[in-house]
């Protein structure tokens, strides 16, 4: 049976050395070659592949960013041509990636590996885990990336207002209104800038910039209110952490 | 180790017409005091003599030891001990010399107190120049040291901004032509010799610091060569430089920076075809030259100077020690980068 692949690079000679090397493997089939994250997306989501070889740096999204918006991403093979940190967190999570430029030898062996590690199931966690710490990394957090329906959504992170738990995901809401990303509100606490984003509540992160004013609420409570009038809820333990930063 | 003072011909010039003029001075002194003029001038000799010995032993001993500044007393110690050596000496030898002459004897007793104050100041004077001049000399030697490093670690800096390559570019660059290899050689070929003619460009030494604008523009083509073939047809660019501006000067490789940085910011920001955008104009004295490239508004909020700009504003602040001549400016979708280079 044929294996289903995908290449994905913004450079046009990039995706087809990787063609012509895909080629010495009769059950490899290519089924598409996308240049950008979102044709990316797309085709993953069309032809769902066994295997995508995925360019890091890459237009608007990069490649950590498009399969964080993918529910359950395939199999993948980073190929990069620098980026210490990427391969940092590679080494880390046990996951192969091609070094541009790499020889069809190089290449066979990735493509070996996948092969073996096809039949265990550990491929998948090892990839969770590898965004996971990817996500932590500086230019990811200076946006987050969501997926609204058939679009996706780049967010500076300084147009965010305030996170919301909302049990598996977290609610980010902006001036459009809210949009759903699947991460924890601990994932958010620890990639935010603390000077800049404070958990004001168990269930909150506020934008410091966004906060007008601070008014009581029932006994011991307090809200933030923000410039859009939004209310944020400030907790008994948040209020002390929010005076202090505010430095009120 | 400091020059001495006796090293220069006009120090030695002023100290000998010094001591002539002190010389004279003394024996005028003298035969005013009623001393015979044959007298006066054997005195005078001997004491001025030997005074001037002291001076050259002084110079001598501040050449190898020179007190720090709280050990000035030393040198007060010092002229106070030479001063009677010197003293003592003097009466030696004229008391040698008119043992049979108790007018003059008499006299020199008398005198001696005045000789051994004056004689006291004027090697006080003497030190007190020797000492400024050695203070001198070691200032100007470790200013000249600092100037030295100084220029040292200035110039590194800029070497080291100048050659700055980013690995993304030569390994990608290199990925390329290893798909060309198979595909299409003679591109491939190509594509060799540009990189090398590039990557020759920026390990150059500071012999040509200073490139004419014609230079530094063919030079950018060759990279924009690159980046074109890796990129394909999204990669457009427009370079409008007046042929009357191409010997207007400019610091070697600044461009390929402000390129680099506008077509990553485009490429990236956006997954459509862009067009880079270079311009050179004359303004007054300066070459200005902008840099556009497109961006997203919704998405990228561009701060400040930001990206690979700060190697160009850390050379331009280098090179001419201003910081007003890297601007960025954002219009609509269009990132705007401006240079201005003083023409001397």
């Amino acid at each position: 049976m044929s294996s289903k692949v995908i290449i994905i690079d913004d450079e046009p000679l990039a995706r087809s050395i990787v063609i012509e090397y895909i080629q010495n493997f009769p059950d490899l089939v290519v089924s598409q070659v996308c240049s950008n994250g979102f044709e990316g997306i797309k085709a993953i989501q069309q032809y769902k592949p066994d295997l995508i070889i995925l360019d890091i740096q890459m237009p608007k999204i990069n490649g950590f960013e498009m399969l964080e918006l993918i529910e359950n991403p395939p199999a993948v093979i980073f190929a990069t041509a620098f980026d210490e940190y990427a391969i940092k967190a590679f080494d880390a999570h046990a996951i192969d990636y091609l070094l541009k430029p790499f020889n069809q030898d190089r290449f066979e062996k990735a493509i070996k590996k996948w092969r073996e590690q096809k039949n265990n199931s550990a491929g998948d966690k090892q990839t969770k885990q590898l965004l996971d710490d990817v996500s932590l990394t500086a230019p990811q957090n200076e946006r987050i990336v969501i997926k609204d329906g058939s679009k996706i959504k780049i967010i500076p992170i300084q147009d965010v207002h305030y996170l919301e738990a909302a049990d598996d995901f977290v609610k980010v809401f902006t001036k459009e209104g809210y949009f759903l990303k699947n991460k924890t509100m601990s994932h958010f606490e620890q990639v935010l800038d603390p000077s800049q984003f404070v958990r004001s509540h168990r269930s909150y992160i506020v934008n410091l910039q966004q906060i007008t004013r601070i008014d009581p609420y029932e006994k011991d409570n307090h809200v933030a209110v923000l410039r859009s009038g939004a209310k944020v809820p400030v907790s008994r333990t948040g209020y002390p952490k929010l005076k202090s930063i505010l430095g009120l | 180790m400091a020059n001495s003072p006796l090293s220069v011909v006009r120090f030695r010039i002023i100290f000998s017409i010094c001591w002539l003029i002190i010389l004279a001075d003394h024996i005028f002194l003298l035969k005013w005091f009623g001393l015979s003029w044959n007298n006066a001038i054997i005195d005078s000799t001997v004491n001025i003599a030997l005074l001037i010995l002291a001076c050259l032993l002084v110079i001598m001993m501040l050449h190898y030891y020179l007190p720090q500044r709280e050990k000035y007393f030393h040198l007060v110690t010092w002229c106070i001990l030479i001063t009677i050596i010197v003293i003592l000496l003097t009466k030696l030898i004229l008391k040698n010399i008119f043992a049979d002459d108790s007018d003059y004897l008499a006299f020199f007793s008398k005198s001696i107190w005045v000789r051994s104050s004056m004689d006291l100041l004027m090697l006080g004077c003497f030190v007190l120049v020797t000492v400024i001049w050695y203070n001198w000399q070691d200032q100007s030697e470790q200013e000249g040291r600092k100037q030295d490093a100084e220029k040292l670690a200035k110039e590194a800096e800029l070497f080291k901004l100048r050659q700055q390559l980013q690995p993304h570019f030569l390994f990608n660059s290199l990925n390329s032509i290893n798909a060309l290899i198979g595909s299409r050689p003679q591109e491939a070929r190509k594509m060799v010799q540009q990189l090398s003619d590039f990557l020759r460009g920026t390990i150059k030494k500071e012999e040509h610091q200073w490139v004419t604008l014609k230079e530094e523009l063919q030079y950018l083509e060759l990279y924009l060569d690159i980046e074109k073939v890796r990129f394909g047809h999204r990669l457009s660019t427009k370079v409008e430089c007046d042929e009357s501006l191409n010997e207007m000067r400019l610091p070697a490789l600044l461009l390929q920076p402000v390129m680099e940085n506008a077509i990553k910011f485009g490429l990236y920001d956006t997954v459509d075809e862009i067009e880079i955008g270079l311009k050179a104009m004359k303004e007054e004295n300066n070459l200005v030259i902008t840099v556009t490239n497109p961006f997203d508004p919704e998405t990228s909020a561009p701060k400040g100077t930001g990206f690979g700009l700060q190697s160009v504003q850390r050379r331009l602040y280098l090179l001419f020690a201003r910081n007003d001549l890297l601007n960025t400016e954002v219009k609509e979708n269009i990132f705007t980068t401006t240079i201005k280079i003083p023409q001397s």
